[in-house]
């Protein structure tokens, strides 16, 4: 057993004496815990009833020292014991005083039974989807609304900000979306040949790019880029104007948040999705040509002659009709996640990635639904 | 006379073209409150954050001098960035943790101690500036302007330091408010025995709690002294500040508790 450094005990007329020595201070915080466990342990077994505490040889005191003091006066009187404190020095005395009236009530605690959580967790889960699902469509709402104020005065639109969006969401995306769906689309013509050449069928290789890319592939691998790309910088960009009160500064202005900020960048992602999705799809298509001629050793003459006839105006309709959609999507998830930014860093992190996750989700499930509804109309 | 706790000689700070502390001297001494204050830009933040070494120097010495007057400098500290205590402007609470995590984080860091020791610490010192054990659970976002402050001064209190550094503390406060945070500093500055380097501009707070005031302007320290004596100086700055509207309310509460 250690030797005591900070606290001792001894015996006098039947009374009991702590002594207390030393600095206690932050540094020794975890020693002197131990010692004052160690001492409560010790009394227990005494019998006396008051229980003198002799600081005369106590060099330091802070918060740390105070309150371990404190906590054993406190454990003593609990068990019964008398305890009566020596003189302290006046500055000493009054960090007592204040470190005295602390920790008299226990915080509330989180919920910790993990069964109970976990169902809780749940339970707060499908309310979040079903409030989800209700806050899209409220700004579904608020846009269609907000779309009608402008035909009646169109001079209200924001055609600077609309613009501007363009460019950014639009133009600037398409270098990169041409370089992936060009890459995709060769890989879909490679994959082709590969396996289909097994069965000689290489010819329809070229059916399978060009309804796949037209229908399929070019949309969803643009919409998906998209709301990464651009779904994710308008939740960010909400949400710091909301985080840094800018939003509320809009509205306090007379301006309609919805107006100014959230319409002009729906509107120009329903704009730029279909303009993306053709440039998308053409790029896939000459891809996929370009790897037949060099993969496959089809001319680029047998390819165009045989797309012709595999593909008709309806598949790429199908396409082109979804896109707009797609952009709507995008763009009300980013918007609704951007407005619900709270005051922190972290809130925005969170919504920005809610935003990307479930504008994805709700892409593929909106390209189902489409499918669904093309096969039953016979497109 | 006592050693000071810091020593700042001939410190020159700058960004660029502009000097900004241009050969700059004080004495930060031990178990005061020294109150800083100067015009918008002159210098005040950037003394402060020269000091916690967040900014480059160009030139001169901080010294910071325990009280067997052994020296040591910010490069060669050792422990201490344990005896700092900050208090940023705008409270700087770590906006993913929760108050009482906020609080510990120090402890964490740098004590070897239980949980439970731990805990019992941040809400002794969260209910020392004031706030109750229920908002421990909170995060900084549920705050409100004087709560956040109120609480990134207990997390600057949390390992007991000497020195503790206030940017600007009543700030955005009401003034009942501001005037229980002085009182508040007051009370723990005597009971733990610290050092306060405060920048201010509450004229309430320089007359009721700052035992010295150093005047920054030009780039220097142009006077520094209890408010009787800064009162006195004849530096333009001084006079416009003191003798000024609000300054002159403050100026004649002052000769009122002399009379």
């Amino acid at each position: 057993m250690s030797e005591a450094q900070f606290l001792s005990i001894s015996k006098k007329d039947g009374e009991t004496i702590l002594h207390l020595s030393g600095e206690w201070i932050s540094n020794y915080a975890s020693t002197l815990e131990n010692e004052t466990n160690l001492c409560i342990d010790k009394i227990e077994n005494i019998k006396s009833t008051t229980i003198a505490v002799n600081t005369s040889s106590l060099e330091k005191l802070d918060t740390y020292g105070a309150w371990l003091l404190e906590r054993l006066k406190r454990d003593l009187t609990t068990k019964g014991f008398e305890v009566k404190l020596g003189d302290l020095s006046k500055d000493d005395q009054a960090l007592f005083n204040l470190i005295n009236a602390t920790n008299k009530q226990k915080p509330k605690s989180a919920i910790t039974q993990s069964l109970i959580r976990l169902i809780a967790q749940t339970k707060n889960l499908s309310i979040t989807f079903g409030k989800d699902l209700l806050s899209f469509a409220n700004m579904l709402g608020a846009i269609t609304l907000s779309l009608f104020t402008i035909i009646k005065n169109p001079k209200s639109f924001r055609l600077t900000s609309s613009v501007h969006q363009l460019d950014k969401i639009c133009w600037q995306a398409v270098p990169i979306i041409l370089l992936i769906t060009l890459l995709i689309g060769g890989i879909i013509a490679q994959q082709g040949f590969f396996h289909f050449g097994k069965l000689g069928a290489e010819l329809y290789v070229v059916d399978m790019v060009g309804i796949l890319v037209l229908r399929e592939v070019g949309i969803l691998l643009v919409a998906i880029m998209v709301a990464g790309r651009s779904g994710s910088a308008y939740t960010a960009e909400l949400g710091s104007m909301k985080m840094r009160e800018e939003i509320d500064a809009l509205q306090t202005m007379g301006l309609n948040p919805i107006d100014v900020l959230i319409l002009p960048r729906i509107l120009m992602l329903i704009i730029a999705l279909p303009i993306l999705t053709f440039l998308g799809s053409m790029a896939a298509l000459y891809g996929g040509g370009l790897v037949a001629w060099i993969y496959g050793g089809m001319t680029p003459e047998i390819f165009i002659s045989r797309l012709k006839e595999a593909i008709s105006l309806t598949h790429f309709q199908v396409g082109m009709i979804k896109a707009p959609f797609m952009g709507l999507v995008i763009g009300l998830v980013a918007c609704t996640e951007g407005l619900k930014v709270k005051g922190s860093a972290e809130s925005l992190g969170q919504q920005t990635t809610k935003s990307v996750v479930k504008a994805i989700f709700m892409v593929i499930v909106l390209d189902g639904l489409f499918a669904i509804f093309f096969a039953s109309i016979g497109w | 006379m006592q050693t000071p706790i810091i020593e700042i000689k001939d410190l020159v700070v700058g960004f660029g073209e502009t000097i900004v502390l241009d050969h700059l001297n004080l004495d930060v001494e031990r178990g005061k409150i020294l109150g800083v204050v100067g015009g918008s830009g002159c210098g005040k933040s950037v003394l402060m954050r020269t000091i916690l070494g967040l900014i480059p120097k160009r030139a001169g010495t901080i010294h910071f001098l325990s009280e067997d007057k052994k020296q040591s400098t910010l490069e060669n500290h050792g422990a201490i960035e344990q005896k700092f205590g900050v208090l940023f402007q705008r409270g700087a609470l770590f906006s993913s943790l929760t108050v009482l995590q906020n609080i510990q984080f120090q402890m964490r860091e740098h004590l070897d101690i239980k949980k439970k020791l731990m805990d019992e610490m941040a809400i002794a010192k969260l209910e020392l500036v004031g706030l109750s054990p229920n908002d421990a659970n909170k995060y900084p976002s549920e705050l409100s302007g004087g709560m956040t402050k109120r609480v990134a001064l207990a997390r600057a209190l949390a390992l007991d330091p000497e020195l503790l550094f206030l940017d600007e503390p009543t700030s955005g406060l009401d003034p009942i408010s501001a005037g229980e945070f002085d009182a508040l500093i007051r009370t723990l500055q005597k009971s733990l025995g610290l050092t306060v380097f405060m920048i201010t501009h509450d004229l309430e707070s320089l007359y009721e709690i700052c035992d010295c005031i150093a005047v920054l302007a030009e780039g220097d320290v142009v006077a520094k002294g209890e408010i009787q004596e800064i009162l006195k100086s004849d530096h333009p700055w001084v006079q416009s500040y003191f003798a000024g509207k609000r300054g002159g309310y403050v100026f004649n509460r002052l000769n009122e508790t002399v009379e």
